[in-house]
């Protein structure tokens, strides 16, 4: 009897998350079904939901009308430059607080905090008068660095966080057996190291794919990102959902994947290691 | 002599690091600072006179100025409101058990991932157009007329984008606080007698505060600078209506050419993030055993 009812509890619960999780789902499942129709079915009344004709004709369309892999480059671009920027700078730097703290390494972690709290708007208009003096306005190397600098703190951050996983021991008793400072690092900590290192990469790609105040406002064509592509489509002339859709689907797939796969390196980035 | 030297060593390698973001913060901070106190236009950058606290009175007198204030709150709350109400009953559901679990969690998560422009034409086109949209066609089909979003609620409109952003955000964060709560005090809370929503108010909720908070102070950082979600959909109007602070001073700077006015819009938008910030950073800092 008891069994029973908790059978029954399931299948309701069952039944609402999946309501639930298929409601917040709906504006992407609805944007990847209009991407495969034509533009007049996109806007038939009543919509129509399976019951149409799959093309992809708009994919088509979107890869030989628009320069759509200009964009996608750019993006490409900017993420893994700004991140391995990122990376060669933050590393160090999280090494050496975690492995030989200080008084102050409290205090300089939160003052890298304290700075990925600056609003944009109040750093924005120097950085985009230094930008247009030196010519850097609309150039790759200008945003990536941009990027480089506003994810910093979180780079460091969460390699901190897992970097002081790894317990000093272990450092410790390598260098007992004379392992050398090269040794040390290439055979005892960068294995246990490459996780974190993994899942910050994850994230700050992320980040950096998805940034649109810096994006919109420092290109406009050449050094353009997928953000930049897809808010051309606010101005839309005559019939476009169908093209939008398939648009947003080739701008968003990528991320999508990758965001799913480090749901949990996400809790802990975007909090600072506040909750685990 | 050999901790010395390592001391020395981690200096060295920390220094890029702060080198960088002490650059990145102080200098265009102090430049925007001192732009705030110019007359200072694009169309006439020869002459930039001094001018005091001129922008600041100009900028705090203006109706515009004001709105966009006003908005940016209402943004904020409405946006947290939402979210953090949502991700509560949305956590406390996926973390029951039922078939399925995994997928509904990629389902509810995948918002966090679309990038800002591409949430806000989706939205504005196929699920708020009165017309074409899928929420007007279903409303329209009970008989309801349709609503023009963008144009008769443009913030209102904003604040769902937004928390369709955010709500799985906090969502993923509530879950996972509420997934280190032990049974066993759940369990002794039902020995005892205690109802499910006694167990919710004395046991759940307290164990998630800290969760809840980081969500709010986190979620409020990010709210504030709300820009790419305001300039596909509704361009800040009708009028000012839909004009936050962030989106009033890119504006400003780019369109009208008035540095000194958007400098002290920025100094502005500095001065509210700080007031959050020093209760997120104490909170992480306690939390943190450096």
């Amino acid at each position: 009897m008891a069994r029973r009812v908790t059978t029954q509890k399931k299948i309701v619960t069952t039944i609402l998350a999946w309501f639930v999780g298929l409601l917040i789902f709906f504006p992407i499942l609805w944007t990847f079904l209009t991407s495969f129709k034509t533009e007049l079915q996109a806007i038939s009344i009543p919509p129509v939901f399976l019951n149409f004709d799959w093309t992809l004709e708009n994919y088509e369309t979107i890869q030989s009308q628009s320069n759509y892999f200009h964009f996608m480059l750019n993006s490409i671009y900017l993420s893994l430059g700004s991140t391995a920027l990122g990376l060669i700078v933050a590393i160090p730097a999280a090494w050496a607080m975690a492995f030989s703290p200080t008084k102050r390494t409290k205090d300089v972690l939160l003052w890298m905090l304290s700075t990925k709290m600056l609003p944009a708007v109040g750093v924005y208009i120097p950085i985009y008068l230094l930008f247009v003096r030196f010519g850097l306005l609309d150039s790759r190397l200008g945003l990536i660095v941009v990027l480089f600098l506003i994810n910093l703190p979180i780079i460091v951050w969460m390699l901190y966080t897992y970097f002081k996983e790894i317990p000093g021991e272990i450092l410790e008793a390598a260098r007992m057996d004379g392992a050398s400072l090269g040794k040390e690092i290439t055979q005892v900590l960068a294995p246990m190291a490459v996780p974190g290192i993994a899942s910050t990469i994850l994230l700050n790609v992320i980040l950096s794919w998805n940034e649109a105040f810096w994006s919109l406002n420092l290109t406009t064509s050449n050094a353009a990102p997928l953000t930049q592509f897809i808010a051309s489509f606010s101005s839309p002339q005559g019939n476009f959902y169908a093209k939008l859709s398939a648009a947003s689907m080739l701008a968003i797939a990528p991320i999508l994947i990758v965001g799913w796969f480090s749901q949990k390196q996400l809790v802990r980035g975007l909090t600072f290691g506040a909750v685990k | 002599m050999a901790t010395l030297h390592t001391k020395s060593a981690a200096r060295a390698m920390m220094a890029p690091a702060v080198i960088v973001l002490l650059v990145w913060m102080a200098v265009p901070l102090a430049m925007t600072l001192y732009f705030s106190t110019l007359n200072y236009t694009l169309y006439n950058p020869i002459s930039t006179p001094f001018i005091g606290f001129g922008n600041y009175t100009y900028f705090l007198n203006d109706p515009t100025f004001l709105a966009a204030l006003a908005n940016t709150l209402i943004l904020v709350i409405g946006v947290l409101a939402i979210t953090v109400i949502g991700g509560i009953l949305v956590a406390l559901l996926l973390d029951q058990d039922f078939y399925g679990v995994n997928i509904v969690r990629l389902l509810v998560i995948a918002p966090f991932f679309v990038m800002p422009t591409v949430a806000a034409l989706v939205w504005k086109n196929m699920m708020m157009n009165p017309v074409y949209g899928v929420i007007g066609q279903l409303l329209s089909s009970v008989g309801i007329p349709p609503v023009d979003w963008m144009t008769n609620v443009p913030l209102l409109s904003i604040i769902i984008i937004v928390a369709w952003q955010w709500l799985p955000f906090a969502t993923l964060i509530l879950l996972t606080a509420l997934q280190s709560l032990s049974e066993d005090q759940k369990e002794a809370a039902e020995m005892d007698g205690a109802g499910a929503l006694s167990i919710f108010w004395y046991i759940t909720l307290p164990h998630m505060s800290r969760a809840i908070t980081v969500v709010i102070l986190i979620q409020t950082i990010f709210l504030l600078s709300i820009y790419a979600e305001i300039l596909v959909t509704t361009q800040g109007g009708p009028g000012s209506q839909s004009t936050n602070i962030t989106y009033l001073v890119a504006q400003q700077a780019t369109s009208y050419g008035d540095i000194g006015a958007a400098s002290a819009g920025g100094i502005v938008a500095v001065i509210l993030a700080n007031i959050v910030a020093i209760f997120l950073v104490r909170l992480i800092g306690k939390n943190l055993d450096a």
